[in-house]
Order: structure tokens, then C-alpha cells, then sequence
């Protein structure tokens, strides 16, 4: 599996005229990442406030986990219906950059991991840590695998 | 958690997610590098101010409706776990494995240890 299609550089545009303004500072696709980050946000929220933690992070584990899972199957799919450009690129800030983004948290998980190590146990922070970035890993990859399967059956 | 305050750290998170997008794409042209260094940095500061904040809470020098909007909220937004994940199978899937292991662990080690740092300075 390779990433030759991918551009170097995602965030700057290769197009002409106006477009030679980075990605990043042009305001509709702010906009986008702003849409995206508050409804991921809330969702991250809405599941915590569901079912808050009480001992092991277990629901910003959950979220962390399918984030992951979620982002490595949306780009993998992005990037193999074609170029970085129009409806995907909306797709991809809007649902990558900005849900999926808002959506997970490194900050709440090392501050979750910290608190453990501080005041329960080192042994439980560190579990909690490891397993974080492992099963992430994990779960990213099985995303990826997954978005590379659905094209395959469904790519004409 | 008062609705008024729920609003205002969906608002954070979209806020925290405009600037980890523009300072990713502000590190991305500045240091050009196949290393995804702007996710860790956003990452490791974010955790650093996201303990600062709960240090804060926890002392009583801050609300706690201000730490969920700021913390809970902006830094949820501006931090990712998601993107990280993604960038250290990237590494992973180019061969290029002691990076991988750089953005996997060395960067969640760092991040523990600034969240730890800010736990320590705020409270």
C-alpha cells in the first residue's frame, strides 16, 4: 500500500490564481474545521456526559479508538477516489480535520494517564497510556484495510 | 453541565480545531520535513495547558465551567488523537519504524510529561 498519490504537502495547494494561498489561511476552509471541531467536540462530549469515567478512561478510550479507526477509513477512501480537491477536500476538513479531530484528544487522554499515575496507580496510567497508542494504532490500520476493501468492491 | 456552558465549549472545541489547523499548516511550510512534527507539538502543548487548566480547577484559581470550555472544549479541539494515530502507521507503512516509534512513544511520553508539568505549576 503506498501513499504515491498523496501530495507532499497536503495543506498547500499546487492550484493556480488564488489558490496559491496556503490551505490553512484561507477562511472557507477555516470555516469548515470550525463546523467539523464543534460537532466532533460535542459528540466527544455528549458520550462523556453519557457515560462519565470512573477510574479507567474507558469512554475517551472508546472515542479515541473509533476516531482513529474512523479517520484511517476516511482518508484511505479520500485518497483513493482521486485527488485532494473539491468535494473530497470539503470531506476532508470538514469530517477529517475538523470531526474527527474535535472528536479525539490527545490533551484529555495525557492529562487522564497523569492523574492515574498521580493519584491511583502508576502501573493503571501507564496501561492506560500504552494501550491508548497501541490499540490506536491498531485500530487505525484495521481503517485503513477497511477503506481499501470498500473500494475494491465498489470501485467500478 | 448548564446548557449556556455546553454551547460555549462546542464553540471551544471549533476554535481549537481552526488553530490546530493553522498552526499544523504554518509548521508544515515552515519545516518541511517527513516527520508530522506540527501533530506533536500541537499535541504536547496542548496537554501541557489542558493540566495547567484542570491544576488550576482543582486549586479553586479557576472555575470549573471555564476549564471545561477552555480545556475540556478548546484544547479537546485544538489537541487529536486521531491524526497522530494516522501519521505514526504512515511512518510505519514507509518502513521508516524508529519514527514511528518517535511519534508513538517518545511524543505520548513528552505529552505525559508536560500534562504532568502543568498539573504541577497550576495547582
Amino acid at each position: 500500500m503506498t501513499y504515491d498519490d498523496l501530495p507532499v504537502d497536503p495543506d498547500v495547494d499546487s492550484g493556480g490564481g488564488r489558490a496559491s494561498r496556503p490551505l490553512h489561511l484561507r477562511a472557507p476552509y477555516a470555516g469548515l474545521v470550525f463546523i467539523g471541531g464543534a460537532l466532533g467536540t460535542a459528540a466527544r462530549e455528549g458520550l462523556s456526559l453519557a457515560w462519565p469515567d470512573s477510574g479507567f478512561p474507558a469512554t475517551i478510550f472508546a472515542v479515541n479508538v473509533t476516531g482513529a479507526f474512523a479517520l484511517g477509513l476516511l482518508l484511505e477512501l479520500l485518497v483513493r477516489h482521486g485527488p485532494d480537491a473539491g468535494r473530497r477536500r470539503v470531506a476532508r476538513l470538514l469530517l477529517g480535520t475538523g470531526f474527527l479531530g474535535g472528536y479525539t484528544t490527545y490533551s484529555t487522554f495525557a492529562v487522564g494517564a497523569t492523574q492515574l499515575m498521580r493519584h491511583a496507580d502508576a502501573g493503571t496510567g501507564w496501561l492506560y497510556a500504552v494501550a491508548t497508542v497501541l490499540v490506536g494504532a491498531i485500530a487505525t490500520t484495521a481503517g485503513i484495510v477497511t477503506g481499501a476493501m470498500v473500494h475494491r468492491r465498489t470501485a467500478p | 453541565m448548564s446548557l449556556p456552558v455546553f454551547l460555549a465549549l462546542i464553540v471551544g472545541g471549533g476554535v481549537g480545531a481552526v488553530l490546530r489547523f493553522v498552526v499544523d499548516g504554518a509548521v508544515r511550510a515552515r519545516w518541511p520535513t517527513g516527520f508530522p512534527i506540527g501533530t506533536a507539538m500541537i499535541n504536547v502543548s496542548g496537554s501541557f495547558v489542558l493540566g495547567l487548566l484542570t491544576g488550576l480547577g482543582a486549586s479553586g484559581a479557576m472555575s470549573h465551567d471555564w476549564v471545561l470550555i477552555v480545556g475540556t472544549g478548546a484544547m479537546g479541539g485544538y489537541t487529536t488523537f486521531s491524526t497522530a494515530s494516522i501519521e505514526t502507521v504512515r511512518l510505519a507503512q514507509e518502513r521508516r519504524y524508529g519514527l514511528a516509534v518517535i511519534n508513538g512513544v517518545v511524543v505520548m511520553v513528552l505529552a505525559l510529561a508536560a500534562a504532568w508539568a502543568g498539573l504541577t505549576l497550576g495547582q
